[in-house]
């Protein structure tokens, strides 16, 4: 498996072929059909991300010292972003994910997504992967 | 009518402005609104030149910004119409007005098994502060619905009157769906039955005409950044003899006559509701913004705005598949909309790059979207310096939004 950073290299890459807003969007648009969605017996309260004002739910599966995410959201933009989130920290150990400097997003142009405002759930989002991650580790990785 | 709105958007520095080199096409004013030089020079001239505490000074300064603050004091009065400068307080906002009123009325009026009535259609800033009220004193909220259209059902208000209620706490105008209240008929109505009637007025003051006598209301809250003044400063009308009654909000220096350990007594209106250093430039810059206004013409501004919502809805409601929510016979400069199944939050990110700024989501009025079943709005709220080409921006905003997400 590819490095974290080497990932986010190949994300910021992809993302400098567009000068302009809009394909930027679109490309983001594209990537939402990437998204691992989550099962719908997870679409639940207890998955939903709180702090959104679209609709976010992530579900983290724990197997062999791995962690897995899945997710959907109600908003197609905000869907993209963690399509491109769950690219760069799905199938990875948790110490990982919980350490985990995630420079892309600032660097893609999009850092008014991670500003703490209600309007976007994306801080919460990446709070709840690094909470698993603290959580699996904790559970299993320190026996 | 001399309404020369390219003119006008001359005063108002912000507006020659460009985000992600477009534009700036400000449609959030429903938020909070752009100042015009005669506000921000007001406010730096004070600072510059002139500022100092008020009302305890001996000095020259200090004698000139009390003799500034309470002559904005008046400019409010007039403004809307007051009976007396005592009746107007400054508070620091619409929110701050109301948490006052409940907490001091709730103090001396509201008991175990009492009622409040508000609508379906409040800012979460007219519920909360009465829903805490309840919850201390084991009182109850009543709500008076409204029909899709956003329009209240006054005949649901009649059989919630009991004498069990205290108050009624309405919002004159909706920030979600621009709907104008029947206020003066809600107002009748509870007098005929001795309560008294508090107006959040946060979305009238700058849209239309409010003469507190003529409404007869109670109290009145509104915001200073609404209507072209600076943030940090709201009023509190009251009527002299419910607020010679009402115990203070806040206590401090300022509000009080006399202090001893053992009692204090209390300054005679308006101070004994003002505690502390008052934000006095924001008040004075206020009376300024007010002054703009009223060099416009209400009456002007008003008509303007109308036109803009005329063209907007035909416009909007031209292009098929966008709904707006709030559809009131009587409405604001406000369409709060959808388009198709594009959640709002996508759109409103298609909007920002293209300079245009609205605003999405709930509005602070969660009940609202929950009556309607929907996350939340996109919401083009309309000021005196917008112009109808503003409007054609929008909807090709809306034209792309539409395109990217089908």
């Amino acid at each position: 498996m590819k490095a974290i950073s080497e990932i986010q290299e190949e994300i910021i890459e992809e993302f400098e072929l567009f000068d302009d807003w809009m394909d930027k969007y679109n490309y983001l648009i594209e990537l939402s059909g990437n998204l691992p969605v989550i099962e719908q017996k997870y679409k639940i309260k207890d998955y939903l991300i709180s702090g959104c004002q679209s609709k976010v739910w992530l579900y983290a599966e724990y197997n062999n010292g791995i962690i897995n995410f899945s997710a959907d959201s109600n908003a197609i933009i905000t869907k993209g972003i963690i399509a491109l989130l769950i690219r760069v920290l799905s199938g990875r150990k948790p110490e990982e994910i919980m350490n985990v400097d995630l420079y892309f997003i600032d660097k893609i142009g999009l850092k008014q997504n991670l500003s703490p405002t209600r309007s976007n759930g994306l801080l919460a989002l990446i709070k709840q992967m690094k909470l698993y991650a603290i959580a699996y580790n904790a559970k299993y990785e320190k026996e | 009518m001399n309404f020369d709105v390219d003119k006008i958007r001359e005063d108002f520095p912000i507006l020659t402005g460009k985000v992600y080199g477009k534009p700036l096409v400000y449609l959030d004013n429903g938020a909070t609104t752009q100042k015009p030089y005669s506000v921000i020079e007001c406010m730096s001239d004070l600072y510059s030149n002139r500022n100092s505490s008020i009302h305890r000074g001996i000095h020259y300064l200090s004698d000139k910004m009390t003799e500034s603050y309470e002559n904005a004091r008046k400019t409010v009065k007039e403004f809307i119409n007051a009976k007396s400068a005592h009746e107007i307080i400054f508070t620091s906002g619409t929110t701050g007005s109301i948490n006052g009123l409940a907490f001091s009325f709730g103090e001396n009026y509201i008991n175990q098994g009492d009622e409040i009535i508000i609508t379906a259609m409040e800012h979460h800033s007219n519920i909360v502060p009465w829903q805490m009220l309840c919850e201390r004193k084991k009182a109850s909220l009543k709500i008076i619905p409204f029909n899709d259209r956003g329009e209240l059902l006054i005949d649901e208000y009649e059989k919630l009157m009991n004498p069990k209620t205290r108050i009624v706490a309405v919002i004159h105008v909706s920030n979600s769906l621009g709907t104008i209240n029947p206020v003066e008929a809600i107002i009748e109505k509870a007098h005929q039955r001795g309560i008294p009637v508090f107006l959040d007025g946060a979305q009238s003051i700058q849209h239309l005409e409010v003469d507190v006598q003529k409404l007869d209301c109670d109290f009145f809250a509104f915001s200073g950044h609404k209507i072209y003044g600076p943030t940090g400063i709201g009023v509190l009308y009251g009527k002299e003899k419910w607020l010679e009654e009402l115990l203070p909000f806040q206590g401090g220096g300022e509000m009080v006559d006399t202090v001893t350990f053992e009692k204090t007594t209390y300054n005679e209106l308006p101070f004994k509701f003002e505690a502390g250093t008052v934000n006095y430039i924001g008040a004075i810059a206020l009376g300024e913004a007010i002054k703009y206004v009223i060099k416009l013409g209400k009456v002007n501004i008003a008509e303007h705005e109308t036109e803009l919502l005329k063209y907007g809805t035909g416009k909007i409601e031209n292009m098929g598949d966008v709904k707006i929510f709030g559809t009131a016979e009587d409405k604001i400069s406000i369409l709060s909309f959808l388009i198709n199944n594009i959640h709002p939050y996508d759109a409103g990110m298609i909007f920002d790059k293209m300079g245009v700024a609205v605003r999405t989501g709930t509005h602070c009025a969660q009940p609202v979207m929950q009556r309607y079943n929907i996350e939340g709005t996109i919401r083009a709220s309309f000021a005196l310096y917008n112009t109808k080409q503003e409007i054609d921006i929008l909807c090709e905003a809306i034209g792309k939004a539409r395109t990217m997400f089908s």
